[in-house]
């Protein structure tokens, strides 16, 4: 339709990419606040995200490694951290033991940083603010300004959130659901902490979800049409959208607990609640269910948060390195379509133990069930691509590869979980933990490591070591799942989450005909997954030194090493401030690999006429 | 480096920039308010029987904050239209009148707020209660040293549940006079803050979030008013764009209101 694509204004020309220290419209070398902490240019906003949340992502694994360390041997001094634990926590971990409450403030922190600090910011605001822009052929965000204050807003949350683990009664305790009347009557302001670092991350949220979708909506460049669109860009887009309408509940939730703590409202506790065996001085008359349905309305959708913005990585680099087209885009793209939707009305199967009615259960039973439909469909067509392709091994292809039954098993095994019958039996144990974490460990990681081996020679013009790359996939692939998958045998047989000693006490405790006690083999197992935890860290110290070794010393390649179709490679690498020094014009598909009646491997999406109405020459100097 | 369509509609969506996020941040802002009038159901349709008050708050303060408020949409979307037809002058006229409207609206709330905070409810050791607002403490007034007396100007009742619904017909018929409770005789003295019940628990929260909304919206128009009126000069259409963005978030503000008084005040 070129009728059609002349409307468009012209692409206003940024400067030439190379030589000048020009910067767009500043005629002047930016200092180093401005290029690097207060930047609006989405490319660095979007390397901002990525470190801070690989940052986070570590911090969270060691309280993990902590967690796992108590559970495996009790009341036992953790070795080497030990004493810095005692001397920053102070009696929480006197004499480098971790208390029961300090256990609790790590379970609920290591779920909120994993979360809301590591996953969601690598995978959408990291790769989105990076990619997005340059997969349609933007300049840059719509709102760079508000892009730059996202960055803030989520740093400043970071922050709020690990401060709390040094205020007196130490961080949050009440799980990263927070879930009231607990977190209201635990006796640290610690939850109050987490209430402002939450309103602060959903401020984030926000105004990156406003800049994704007014991006994707305002400016695709002139043939960029909706079917053109890659689908890593559908999927953020389906992902912008769900933070844009999932999160607000989450905050009126965190406005109201906040004043639950605060200012000795009653909004989630209950007429006569007693703590400590008192009863209290609160007026009643709250819900405690409220808050979770307020917490789940988010919580669920979250999930798909974590998840989109990996098979959207996932899908680029499977198509790249088989080589042929993606199978079945338009089901993709529907099939991504429904799953946003549907994840708004599966939230209460996470409720089932609460008594909220059968009537209810069975509701939203019927949804999980539906929702699974269009999650399979994406996951077939990844399958199905592989078919007949001559697939190129490389690291980002084995992690992408790695996904798909790693997701597979987390989805798997979630089925038993969406029917309420068997969620009665199975609900707080160990398989949930499993279940949950095969998704997003294993999964959503793995597709978050493949899009960083995928994308660092485009933002340094250099490739990671392949032969430690493939180090860290292999040792990742063996330990997560040493990690993870005895965590299915331990939750069958009974073992519940959350318990500060591994199941010692519980274990010990005889009811006859209600508790049977847990067998040895199964309280062996904490020990073995402590090892394979330790080994999955080990792992990712390659990863560590790759990362920041080949930033200087990696392979040269060019601006498309991996010979991709679709419009980031075909910028000058890294790009400059603007994007593209010529407009491009999208007229193809985004996967034409070994397309008939193209020369090549594959047929790029964009041309870029040298002549573009008019404006042929950079603006000026 | 420029973003296209910061000004002009960009052809085939129809829109420009700003105006699609403002639309998409009212978006998240129904699910805010969504949020919260969820809560105000699933709370009031949990309480305990006769326990849900009503007619706590005035009726007549309500009406004349919810006019307030729709004339100030009004002449915001005059001074949008009068931008519109390059005329500057009614513009500064009809946005001083959205900000004069505003700022009636805050002090009537203040108003109804400081109302709230002086209105006592006394829980005595007889069990019975009294009820009002607060005349004067006297000078050796303590709770804890049980000394000195206090004043309402209320009523007293035997039932707490009386004092729940000032609409029924006792209520009305009531007589209100000053009593003086004697310190010794408190076994507890609250006043109608967030923490008094449920409702004013969710009343302050609403409105208190509204208001947030009211100040800042107050804010950008404003500074549009004000300073950010400089661009009049260099860019009229981007101005306008920004009057019209920041009168769609006002006319939202304004319908939030628009559900809040019935659910508030007048059920």
């Amino acid at each position: 339709m070129q009728a059609n694509v002349q409307q468009f204004p012209p692409f206003r020309e940024p400067e030439p990419a190379h030589g000048h220290d020009d910067h767009g419209h500043e005629h002047h070398e930016p200092g180093f606040w401005t290029k690097y902490v207060f930047s609006s240019d989405h490319k660095v906003i979007g390397i901002q995200y990525g470190m801070t949340a690989l940052c986070f992502l570590l911090f969270g694994f060691f309280l993990m490694l902590l967690m796992r360390w108590q559970i495996a041997h009790p009341t036992q001094p953790v070795p080497f951290l030990g004493p810095l634990l005692a001397k920053t926590l102070g009696p929480m971990a006197a004499g480098g033991v971790i208390s029961p409450d300090l256990y609790n403030a790590f379970g609920a922190m290591h779920g909120t940083i994993m979360v809301f600090l590591g996953v969601v910011p690598l995978a959408f605001a990291a790769f989105g603010n990076y990619v997005v822009p340059l997969m349609i052929g933007a300049p840059d965000m719509t709102f760079p300004r508000i892009n730059m204050a996202s960055y803030h807003a989520f740093f400043l949350g970071g922050v709020v959130m690990f401060v709390s683990f040094f205020i007196p009664g130490g961080a949050a305790q009440a799980g990263w659901t927070s879930y009231s009347p607990l977190a209201t009557t635990i006796p640290t302001n610690g939850q109050a902490f987490w209430l402002v670092g939450m309103v602060l991350l959903i401020t984030s949220s926000l105004l990156g979800a406003v800049n994704f979708i007014a991006t994707i909506i305002q400016l695709r460049a002139p043939g960029m049409t909706w079917m053109r669109l890659p689908w890593f860009v559908w999927a953020q887009f389906v992902t912008a959208f769900i933070l844009l309408l999932a999160f607000p509940p989450l905050e009126a939730a965190g406005v109201l607990q906040l004043m639950d703590n605060a200012l000795g409202t009653s909004f989630f506790l209950p007429t006569g609640l007693a703590v400590a065996g008192k009863v209290g001085e609160a007026s009643g008359g709250g819900s405690p269910l409220l808050w979770q349905h307020l917490f789940w309305f988010l919580g669920h959708p979250e999930v798909y948060v974590l998840i989109l913005p990996a098979m959207g990585i996932v899908v680029e680099v499977i198509a790249n390195n088989t080589r042929k087209p993606i199978w079945g885009y338009k089901s993709l793209v529907y099939s991504v379509l429904a799953v946003g939707f549907l994840s708004f009305i599966v939230w209460a199967h996470h409720m089932y133990m609460t008594g909220m009615g059968q009537k209810i259960a069975t509701f939203f039973q019927a949804t999980t069930m539906i929702i699974s439909i269009p999650s399979v469909i994406i996951l077939t067509c990844m399958f199905l691509s592989l078919w007949g392709g001559s697939i190129r091994i490389n690291t980002p292809m084995l992690f992408a590869l790695g996904f798909l039954p790693m997701f597979g098993i987390g989805g798997l095994t979630g089925l038993p979980l969406g029917l309420a019958a068997a969620d009665l039996y199975l609900h707080d144990t160990y398989y949930i933990i499993a279940h949950f974490h095969y998704v997003v460990a294993p999964g959503t990681l793995f597709a978050l490591f493949a899009g960083v081996y995928f994308w660092f020679p485009k933002m340094t013009g250099r490739k990671m070591n392949e032969f430690w790359g493939r180090v860290h996939f292999w040792c990742s692939f063996v330990f997560m799942n040493l990690v993870f998958m005895p965590m299915f045998a331990q939750g069958i047989k009974g073992m519940i989450r959350r318990m500060s000693d591994g199941g010692v006490n519980y274990s010990a405790a005889r009811v006859p005909g209600a508790i049977d006690t847990l067998p040895g083999s199964v309280m062996e197992l904490n020990t073995w997954i402590l090892w394979a935890a330790v080994g999955l860290g080990l792992a990712q110290i390659p990863f560590i030194i790759n990362l920041f070794w080949s930033i200087k010393h990696g392979e040269k390649v060019g601006t498309n090493p991996w010979q991709a179709t679709t419009l980031d490679w075909h910028t000058p690498t890294p790009p400059p401030h603007g994007n593209f020094p010529k407009a491009p014009r999208i007229v193809r598909g985004p996967y034409e690999y070994n397309a008939p009646g193209f020369e090549g491997s594959f047929a790029p999406q964009a041309e870029f006429p040298a002549a573009d109405h008019g404006h042929a020459q950079p603006a000026h100097h | 480096m420029e973003i296209p369509y910061t000004v002009q509609n960009r052809p085939d969506t129809g829109i420009y920039n700003a105006k699609l996020g403002i639309w998409l941040f009212l978006a998240s802002e129904v699910m805010l308010f969504g949020g919260l009038f969820s809560a105000y159901v699933l709370l009031r349709a949990g309480s305990e029987p006769g326990m849900w008050p009503h007619g706590w708050l005035d009726v007549r303060l309500g009406t004349v904050n919810t006019l307030l408020l729709a004339l100030s949409a009004i002449t915001t979307l005059l001074a949008w239209a009068a931008c519109k037809v390059r005329d500057f002058r009614k513009f500064k006229i009809f946005h001083a009148c959205t900000i004069l409207l505003a700022l009636a609206f805050l002090g009537i709330k203040s108003y109804e707020y400081h109302d709230k905070f002086i209105h006592y409810e006394i829980a005595l050791n007889d069990g019975t209660f009294v009820d009002g607002h607060l005349v004067e403490k006297s000078a050796d007034f303590d709770l804890k040293k049980k000394t000195g007396t206090v004043t309402l100007h209320g009523r007293a009742v035997t039932d707490r549940k009386e004092l729940m619904d000032l609409r029924a017909p006792e209520a009305k018929a009531a007589t209100l006079e000053e009593h003086v409770v004697a310190a010794a005789d408190i076994k507890k003295m609250q006043n109608y803050g967030p923490w008094h019940n449920t409702f004013t628990a969710i009343y302050f929260t609403m409105t208190g979030l509204h208001a947030l909304h009211i100040i800042g919206g107050t804010l950008v128009i404003f500074y549009l008013w004000g300073p950010g009126s400089r661009m009049w000069k260099t860019d009229p259409e981007r101005f306008t764009n920004r009057i019209e963005v920041s009168g769609l978030f006002w006319h939202f503000v304004d319908l939030v209101w628009i559900f809040l008084f019935p659910v508030m005040y007048l059920t």
